[in-house]
């Protein structure tokens, strides 16, 4: 669908200047990659972002090219938190030794994808937020190790094929539940935490924002569908990102200073069916197991509506 | 004017930390290592040094953060032992692939299991190849003065340097050594400026991915760079000696005038054997020491230079290279194969854990080499002895 005039209206919504470069390796309906940009084009130039390996580094940085027009640097996979903490600290005494002007407008961010914060960087993530540096870490979550070739992590849905959690005589796949991270990080009482999806791309930019100005640690959780894993057409991952908001199997919210408010409230769910049919990862999930999520998801989504006061 | 002070080695180090300035330290507490952050935290706490102390959750962390800072364009330093450095030893391959001179004390400590929080030098031996220069101080004043120059070299060389010091025999110890006063060290370390920092101004992308059409590349201009350290650190502690009258070599030769038999050694076990030298010179017998300053890049000329007269080297490995022997005896017989003319090498290991190794010991060593240079020209197989065993 074409939008009327939209180079006459767009640049009024958002900016036009691409941070993360086109031409980057995602795959086709990447929709980490379109979380990225629309992420990057609310946080602006100055900023240093701290990547994990996973999806997103390997897409934007294969030598000698570079998809960033930001400051960025990638160690390895578990410690992004800490690199930021050690970026945040640098800047910190520099600037107060004058080897910085004080007044320069620096920001600190890290991304990871869902391995890289739920499991092998939750250790560094959880002692970054704890020490209190100001910095806003992203986790661009596609449910799974997507960068090694779909295997599950502590993100992954229940019921979810991987290539870990295959579908065999005994097993329907991922047989936990996915790790609630907000609820984690809202446990460090961090001042800003928030979930977010690139199919709503207006809520994402300005909870970057906020995530951003907030003094201290903020965090983000981002919804990134991922065709490649989750076994969709490439062109339904704008719609699985609503349609995952909109049966509440991924609410978007924000909780600030501890107080939580839903930013896509609905007084009514879509039924998850119309979510995971979509999906070659849950085709094989019986009435009886779609019946198990749904009740789940009702559940967790009551529970997110009573810590925001919505009736 | 020479102020002599009696420093326990942690806080040696300490002071060499705030008088480099530090602008970020980021370090998480294992025994042997700690009294050295502490004492950083509390000249952090009264503001005789003006750095952020990153207390970290995991030495993994301590590294990451390093490297976080280093880019950044502070000045870092860092310090573990033992465990600790495991737990950072991935890690620690990132800051000299990406040319950030982090600066770092190991107190060197056995590996587990079983848990030992005493002095080996199986922690360096699993840090080898990570292409950080590394140096040994034998005494509280060599740790300082080390430090003191890690900072200058590697900030001109642009790689991480570690200083190692046995854990407990140095850390714990205190010892009689001359402090320079903070102008003196300010004067010899110029402020740190890389070439490439993190900077929103100058936006640059570091440590990008590398497919197998240009990682090799990488690999090959690293390995160029790290060799041709060699005489920015010579240059270092020439500069060094000058200025405060404490000369280093990357080889370190002990009464070597025409001796036949050379002990080798590593660390702080060298003061000992100097002793064992001085007592089996007196018996009329040709012993010489060399001690290994410079462990990498590893000082293959100065070495070779060491031993073109000696007919029988003696090695004493801190450390075991399981199924292989003694690690550094590996690498010192590597270094002379090349050599038509090399002296015959006996292997023992001792001092794990902590134990120590006495003069008597020493002189054991030297006795029972000959016996084993023996069967060696017999053409036997000699094994590696470990000394002091209770069997």
């Amino acid at each position: 669908m074409e939008i009327e005039q939209e180079d006459l209206f767009a640049p009024r919504l958002v900016t036009t200047e691409e941070l993360f470069a086109p031409g980057h390796r995602a795959c086709i309906g990447c929709g980490e990659a379109l979380a990225v940009r629309h992420v990057c084009k609310a946080l602006g130039k100055n900023v240093i972002i701290v990547t994990a390996t996973g999806c997103v580094e390997i897409i934007s940085s294969l030598l000698p090219q570079t998809s960033w027009r930001v400051a960025w640097i990638h160690t390895l996979f578990e410690n992004v938190s800490a690199v930021v903490s050690g970026v945040e600290s640098g800047y910190k005494a520099r600037k107060r030794k004058g080897k910085v002007p004080a007044a320069k407008d620096v920001k600190f961010v890290g991304f990871g994808g869902d391995g890289a914060t739920t499991d092998i960087g939750l250790q560094a993530l959880s002692g970054a937020m704890e020490r209190g540096h100001d910095f806003l870490y992203c986790c661009f979550d596609n449910e799974a190790y997507m960068n090694t070739g779909i295997q599950r992590s502590s993100s992954t849905p229940y019921g979810a094929w991987t290539t870990t959690a295959p579908v065999g005589k005994k097993s329907i796949g991922q047989m936990t539940w996915k790790k609630n991270m907000p609820e984690i990080v809202v446990a460090h009482r961090i001042p800003y935490v928030a979930t977010a999806s690139p199919s709503y791309p207006f809520d994402l930019m300005a909870k970057v924002k906020r995530g951003l100005e907030t003094k201290g640690p903020a965090y983000i959780q981002i919804l990134s569908v991922c065709p490649t894993g989750w076994r969709c057409a490439p062109d339904l991952s704008i719609e699985l990102g609503r349609l995952a908001a909109e049966t509440g199997v991924f609410p978007l919210y924000e909780v600030i200073n501890g107080e939580y408010r839903l930013t896509h409230d609905l007084p009514e769910l879509k039924p998850i069916k119309e979510y995971l049919k979509l999906q070659g990862r849950f085709k094989h999930l019986t009435d009886d197991a779609i019946e198990l999520i749904q009740t789940r998801v009702e559940e967790d989504y009551m529970k997110l509506k009573a810590k925001a006061g919505v009736k | 004017m020479k102020k002599v002070v009696g420093l326990e080695g942690s806080f040696a180090i300490a002071e060499a930390v705030r008088m480099a300035n530090t602008d970020v330290i980021s370090a998480y507490p294992i025994t042997p290592q700690t009294h050295i952050v502490e004492r950083l935290s509390e000249m952090v706490a009264d503001g005789d040094l003006d750095a952020e102390f990153i207390c970290v959750e995991s030495e993994h962390s301590a590294m990451s953060a390093c490297v976080g800072a280093s880019a950044a364009g502070a000045r870092v330093f860092t310090c573990s032992a033992g465990q600790g450095l495991e737990l950072m030893h991935e890690v620690l391959y990132i800051p000299s692939s990406m040319r950030l001179p982090v600066v770092a004390v190991a107190a060197n400590r056995a590996l587990s299991a079983p848990l030992s929080v005493w002095c080996d030098h199986s922690d360096v031996m699993a840090i080898r190849d990570i292409g950080w220069i590394q140096m040994f101080a034998e005494n509280n004043q060599q740790a300082f003065d080390l430090t003191v120059c890690a900072y200058r070299i590697a900030e001109e060389v642009l790689f991480p340097t570690m200083v190692h010091i046995d854990g407990f025999f140095l850390s714990h110890v205190i010892e009689d050594m001359v402090l320079p006063n903070d102008e003196e060290v300010a004067g010899f370390i110029p402020e740190y400026k890389h070439p490439f920092t993190l900077d929103p101004d100058n936006p640059v992308s570091m440590g990008c991915y590398a497919p197998p059409f240009i990682y090799s590349e990488t690999k090959k201009a690293q390995e160029v760079a790290f060799e041709s350290t060699h005489s920015k650190i010579q240059e270092t502690w020439k500069e060094f000696g000058d200025l405060f009258g404490r000369y280093y070599l990357p080889v370190e030769q002990y009464r070597m005038e025409d001796a036949k038999i050379a002990l080798f050694t590593m660390g702080s076990f060298s003061e000992t054997a100097m002793l064992a030298v001085d007592e089996l010179r007196e018996e009329g017998k040709e012993v010489g020491l060399i001690r290994l300053r410079l462990w990498r890049p590893f000082p293959f000329k100065e070495f070779r230079d060491a031993v073109k007269d000696v007919e029988l080297l003696v090695v004493l490995d801190r450390a075991v290279s399981f199924g292989m022997g003694g690690p550094v005896c590996s690498e010192v017989k590597s270094a002379l194969y090349d050599l038509r003319k090399k002296p015959n090498i006996v292997a023992f290991i001792g001092g794990l854990g902590g134990r120590d190794i006495s003069v008597n010991e020493f002189k054991y060593m030297i006795r029972e080499a000959q016996e084993k240079e023996k069967a060696i020209e017999r053409g036997e197989d000699v094994e590696v002895e470990m000394i002091g065993i209770r069997e």
